[in-house]
């Protein structure tokens, strides 16, 4: 598989995904929110416990990384959004 | 006829009682007292502000507007009286209100040691925005500072202080970090990772004094008499519930303001939750205080609710913390006491729970020699605690085990046969209860 389409497989894989938290985890300190390039209200999200499926969001994992308090996640698909309830394990 | 809702304190029980109230009484009268001039910000946001990761504006996570169109009243002020027969409050500036149902959601305050020179200028302890000002605003100008005391709080002035350019030192009256909460492993984990930050660790040292010229903190002296010159000494050494309005009132306290498992306290028109109150676990008939964010959240929501009437007797979960200390991702969840005594922290800390002391006598751990480390400890039919550190992935199932008290008798075996086993029978268990990805 050459380069070009690797990276076309990923940036695909990425797309589908969703940013969800785990509220309970939160302090609402505004880490994510300062730091996504994209001016998304990351924490807003997270308080109205909403994930982040915005157009804009560009899956750059710039919120989950620097949560100090690892609330975020990648989930892959929004399929499985609501099946998803509190303290569950999601791989 | 209209109820009057009064709620003392503008921090996440204050807030998030007023809310749930909306929720349930769309005509009732709201208001909240807070005694500072800011709006809701997150005080676990403050360390944050220390180190520079965010700048003052992202602490302010719900917009004012949101209440005004909830209809929610907010005035800056401080009570000063309490009076019960008229449900009646009265403010530092003379205003009056009555009451129907008052909530005192009033926090706790960090607690000073008694030496000399406690009150110089240059000791500071970190409870909200005007404290973290007051550091940066010390810090800019300061060579040296020092910290005694214990708990996420210490960690988090020692590691703001380094990261303002301040030679850092922290004076711990201790052999190691944390000890009744943190094994020793994991309290060298977090030792090492202050030391790589170029904080200094000096174990052992009791502070005796605070040295002052002109007013101002010059140097620390220890017990053992020796001197060290600096000028900051941040203290973190725990908090207490503020009692006083409690007090004023006539309503019975122990270390906090005594609340039911309804929040109500000892007068029926009267609620208490949060940082302040000791609530009544009508299950193990022990009261228990938090000093947890998502704890006051849910106090606030629940005696909210018990105020209009509605709701059901809160169960306390088991506490749950996760920080960031040295550097490395910790969760805390329910009972993960050492059975130590630690000697940095004369009560609770900020982000501590007392359920944390409580301990069991069998432990688990999995340490990968970096900073991914697990503790799980067992009682004799469920898993009552866990300490997970770096790596979270196995986190949230261990909160599930814990909080929904899932029997592990089948496994418990396993659990104690080394670290591969530990991860097998953790595996199989976590399936075994929910499978993984299904509802
Ligand atoms: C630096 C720091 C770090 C923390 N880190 C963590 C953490 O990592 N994880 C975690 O879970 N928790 C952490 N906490 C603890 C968490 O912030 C508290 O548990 C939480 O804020 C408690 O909420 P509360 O509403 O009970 O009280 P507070 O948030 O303390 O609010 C009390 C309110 O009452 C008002 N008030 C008090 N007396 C009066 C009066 N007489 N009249 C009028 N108003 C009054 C105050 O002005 C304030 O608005 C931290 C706290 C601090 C300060
Ligand atoms: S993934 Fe990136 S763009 Fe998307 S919300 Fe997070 S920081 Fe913003
Ligand atoms: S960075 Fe994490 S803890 Fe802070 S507001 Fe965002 S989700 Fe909450």
């Amino acid at each position: 598989m050459d380069l070009l389409q690797r990276d076309r497989l990923k940036r695909r894989a990425l797309v589908s995904a969703v940013i969800v938290a785990e509220a309970v985890r939160c302090v609402e300190c505004g880490i994510c929110t300062y730091n996504c390039p994209q001016g998304i209200d990351v924490r807003d999200h997270v308080l109205s416990g909403l994930p982040v499926s915005d157009a804009g969001c560009l899956t750059c994992g710039e919120c989950v990384a620097r949560c100090p308090r690892g609330t975020l996640r990648f989930e892959v698909s929004p399929l499985f959004r609501d099946r998803v309830g509190p303290g569950r394990p999601v791989r | 006829m209209t109820r009057r809702y009064v709620i003392v304190g503008n921090g996440p029980a204050g807030v998030a009682a007023a809310e749930a109230i909306r929720r349930h009484d769309t005509a009732g009268e709201i208001r909240i007292v807070g005694g500072e001039d800011t709006g809701f910000y997150s005080r676990p946001g403050l360390a944050y502000l220390l180190t520079g990761a965010i700048p003052e504006e992202s602490l302010f996570s719900r917009p004012a507007s949101d209440h005004d169109l909830a209809g929610i009243h907010r005035t800056v002020g401080t009570v000063r009286e309490i009076d019960p027969q008229r449900h009646r409050i009265v403010l530092f500036d003379g205003q009056a209100m009555s009451y129907d149902r008052l909530l005192l959601a009033v926090g706790a305050r960090a607690v000073r040691p008694a030496v000399p020179g406690i009150d110089l200028d240059g000791v500071v302890t970190l409870d909200n925005l005007d404290d973290a000002r007051r550091i940066l605003r010390l810090a800019r100008r300061a060579k040296r500072a020092c910290v005694v005391g214990g708990g996420i709080t210490a960690i988090e002035l020692a590691e703001g202080l380094a990261a303002n350019g301040v030679e850092t030192h922290y004076l711990m009256r201790g052999d190691r970090y944390w000890g009744s909460v943190l094994d020793p492993y994991e309290s060298a984990l977090v030792e090492g990772r202050l030391a790589e930050e170029g904080i200094r660790i000096h174990r052992g040292v009791e502070l005796a004094g605070v040295i002052g010229r002109k007013g101002r903190v010059a140097a620390v002296e220890t017990r053992d008499g020796s001197t060290l010159a600096c000028d900051i000494l941040a203290v973190a050494i725990g908090t207490q519930p503020r009692l006083e309005l409690a007090h004023l009132a006539g309503l019975q306290t122990g270390r906090g303001i005594w609340a039911d498992a309804t929040f109500q306290t000892t007068d029926r028109d009267i609620f208490a939750a949060g940082d302040a109150a000791e609530v009544l676990d009508p299950e193990t008939g022990k009261r228990g205080i938090d000093s947890l964010w998502s704890a006051a959240l849910d106090h606030g929501r629940a005696a909210g609710e018990q105020m209009c009437g509605v709701g059901r007797p809160y169960r306390r979960p088991a506490p749950f913390n996760v920080t960031r200390i040295g550097g490395v991702t910790t969760t805390l969840i329910g009972a993960v006491g050492t059975g130590a005594r630690d000697v940095d922290l004369v009560t609770l800390g900020r982000g501590d729970s007392n359920a944390w002391r409580e301990h069991a006598d069998a432990f688990a751990v999995v340490s990968d020699g970096e900073a991914n480390h697990l503790r799980l400890v067992l009682g004799p039919d469920r898993l009552v605690g866990a300490v997970v550190m770096g790596d979270q992935a196995l986190s949230r199932p261990l909160q599930h085990l814990i909080r929904e008290r899932v029997d592990i008798r089948w496994a418990r075996d396993r659990l104690s046969r080394g670290p591969i086993e530990v991860r097998k029978a953790l595996q199989a268990l976590i399936e075994r209860t929910v499978p993984l990805g299904a509802a």
